[in-house]
């Protein structure tokens, strides 16, 4: 039988086994393009300016559109980060600046343990603490979840990206006589700013994809944005919605809708690629 | 998180009057600044407490109600009240071991080939690409599943399967497209990303001078990755798969929309079924009472299995990243 040890032997299995490994990469390489390549045929095909600027309408009626639930994302992304930006970057500076070591493993930890938990388990937890009490679906539950599963990519990234600022200048600063909080704000701070901002739309490309916590938060709403106590629809919402409903039209608006998604969270993703790489250079 | 901690810079010595006055307003700012960031970062330990306890409290009617048989019944009926866990559970493990069996070996080929193998060039284009993989959201996965995927499972993938090993019980029952073999394939897309980037990170840091020596003995490149780098990295490694693992466990939409949404134990990959979080996705909006509760305890049994799977493999990469340290 092949002897092992004849290298001949050796040399082909080493391409063999190298081959493998390439064809995993392109395995990987060919998922994306089938994937990003259907969205955009697909979604193109459907996709006009009314589709944006108008609202949904009646079943059996052609047209109609997402705008309510574009606004809808909007305003739940930008509810999320208003809550998840100040908490988050408090735990960053925490960690980058004022913990002793004891104290921000702990908290490094929770923040890391709370980025694995599934998001519909968050959502969950929304729900029970504010739907249920509310007796109502709410836009406010929904940007609640949301800010839940945004704040450890605040936290983490502030914190990487404070690290980053040379030791020098924080002593720089203080050595002008300025307090530690004002070294922090006013030097620190800027000095970090792309690093967190890079985080910030990690964070709103997370959320504003998520669908699995906005189900029994947000739940939707045909008739538009009224008010934060009230149910609220949701592009993703919208695309689960209408991908597992029986009619033509609706799955190919939930085509359209997802082009419009991935468009916007790809676009964020480049930039935080971008800003990332001048950083390191 | 005294005081002393937070300011080391403070100089004991100049004391005047005035100056003394002076710092000590601007050290209350510091102390009152630090307190600020040390209440964001307990609201975060907060919230993880309190999902843990909320979650419990609302699962209690289920839990005293159905005790551990909850996790041995296989009951889902709502009009008799009866409800177990145990069909979610399967559904779970047995779509995202599926999900592990297609994406490690894939994931771990293609770290080891962006890491040792490719062309600088290719490296950062086929990272790059890869990645986008992991940036795209769940529900247009589960989009491109329900229209693409399920269709192409039911024919030609599940009819050659079963054409082919009919004869094994995982490869009998009605050819649907929908099913457990559906929901692994599209977990093991979304899982591929993340193990990718994590090992190929995990193999950089493997020191060059292990590729060296091994390569300096007369080896191959293949039987140097196998013996010098992949054994060095093991337990990144194992952590990467471990994190895909948590990511699998806790996915829902996509898995929803391909699943099929049956509640049944079956060792049929073509059968539909559920998994923990696609019963909830699914259920949990027209629920009360006694099903609503149970429902939150299948919150709060995928909690805390993500919970062990995240600090086992948090664990795991930090002690790698510990020894990186320790050797370089």
């Amino acid at each position: 039988m092949l002897d092992s040890n004849d290298l001949k032997v050796r040399k082909w299995f080493n391409r063999l086994m190298l081959g493998l490994c390439a064809t995993g990469a392109g395995l990987a390489i060919l998922f994306v393009c089938l994937m990003l390549g259907y969205i955009v045929v697909h979604g193109l095909s459907f996709l006009n300016l009314d589709f944006i600027t108008h609202t949904a309408v009646p079943l059996g009626q052609t047209g109609g559109g997402m705008r309510n639930e574009i606004i809808g994302t909007i305003i739940l992304v930008g509810l999320g980060s208003l809550i998840a930006v100040p908490l988050g970057m408090m735990t960053g500076i925490f960690l980058s600046e004022f913990g002793n070591p004891m104290a921000a493993s702990a908290v490094r930890f929770a923040a890391d343990i709370l980025a694995g938990v599934p998001s519909i388990v968050v959502g969950v937890f929304a729900y029970a603490i504010i739907v249920r009490p509310m007796h109502s679906y709410s836009a406010f539950s929904a940007g609640v979840a949301l800010a839940i599963i945004m704040i450890p990519v605040v936290a983490r990234t502030t914190e990487e990206s404070m690290r980053l600022v040379p030791n020098s200048l924080r002593e720089a600063a203080l050595a002008l006589g300025i307090t530690r909080w004002r070294s922090v704000v006013s030097v620190v701070i800027p000095g970090a700013i792309t690093g967190i901002a890079t985080g910030i739309m990690l964070g709103v490309a997370r959320i504003a994809g998520e669908t699995a916590p906005l189900i029994f938060t947000a739940f939707g709403n045909f008739f538009g944005y009224d008010g934060l106590g009230k149910p609220i629809g949701a592009l993703p919402l919208q695309i689960y919605r209408y991908a597992i409903s029986p009619y033509k039209d609706w799955q190919q608006q939930a085509w359209s809708a997802a082009f419009l998604l991935a468009i916007l969270v790809l676009i964020i993703s480049l930039v935080v690629r971008w800003l990332s790489r001048k950083r390191q250079t | 998180m005294s005081s002393p901690h937070i300011l080391p810079y403070r100089n004991p010595k100049g004391r005047t009057m005035i100056r003394s006055r002076t710092r000590g307003s601007l050290r209350l700012g510091d102390i009152a600044f630090s307190r600020l960031t040390l209440i964001g970062s307990l609201i975060v330990i907060a919230i993880l407490v309190n999902i843990l306890v909320i979650l419990f409290i609302q699962a209690w009617p289920s839990i005293q109600q159905f005790g551990v048989s909850f996790f041995g019944s296989a009951a889902w009926d709502p009009v008799k009240e009866q409800f177990g866990a145990l069909p979610a559970i399967f559904g779970t493990l047995l779509s995202s071991l599926l999900a592990l069996l297609l994406a490690v070996p894939i994931s771990i080929g293609a770290a080891i080939f962006l890491t040792e193998v490719a062309p600088v060039w290719l490296r950062n284009v086929a990272s790059f690409v890869i990645e986008m993989l992991a940036a795209i959201p769940s529900i247009i996965v589960g989009l491109w599943g329900l229209f693409v995927l399920v269709p192409f499972v039911r024919s030609p993938i599940e009819k050659w399967l079963g054409t082919a090993f009919g004869a094994l019980p995982f490869f009998q029952g009605n050819q649907l497209g929908f099913g457990f073999l559906a929901a692994g394939i599209i977990l093991a897309l979304m899982i591929i990303p993340i193990i990718t980037a994590m090992s190929r990170d995990v193999l950089r840091a493997v020191p060059q001078a292990q590729r060296e020596a091994m390569l300096a003995l007369g080896a191959t490149r293949w039987e140097t990755i196998r013996k010098a780098v992949l054994p060095y990295g093991r337990s990144g490694l194992v952590g990467a798969v471990i994190l895909g693992l948590g990511r699998a466990l806790g996915e829902t939409m996509a898995v929803a929309m391909v699943i099929g949404n049956a509640y049944r134990i079956t060792p049929s990959l073509f059968s539909t079924g559920s998994t923990v979080a696609s019963k909830m996705a699914n259920e949990f909006g027209e629920s009360s009472g006694l099903q609503l509760s149970s429902l939150i305890e299948l919150a709060l049994i995928l909690f805390l299995i993500t919970l062990l799977i995240n600090v086992i493999a948090r664990l795991l990469v930090w002690r790698m990243a510990a020894v990186k340290v320790v050797r370089d």
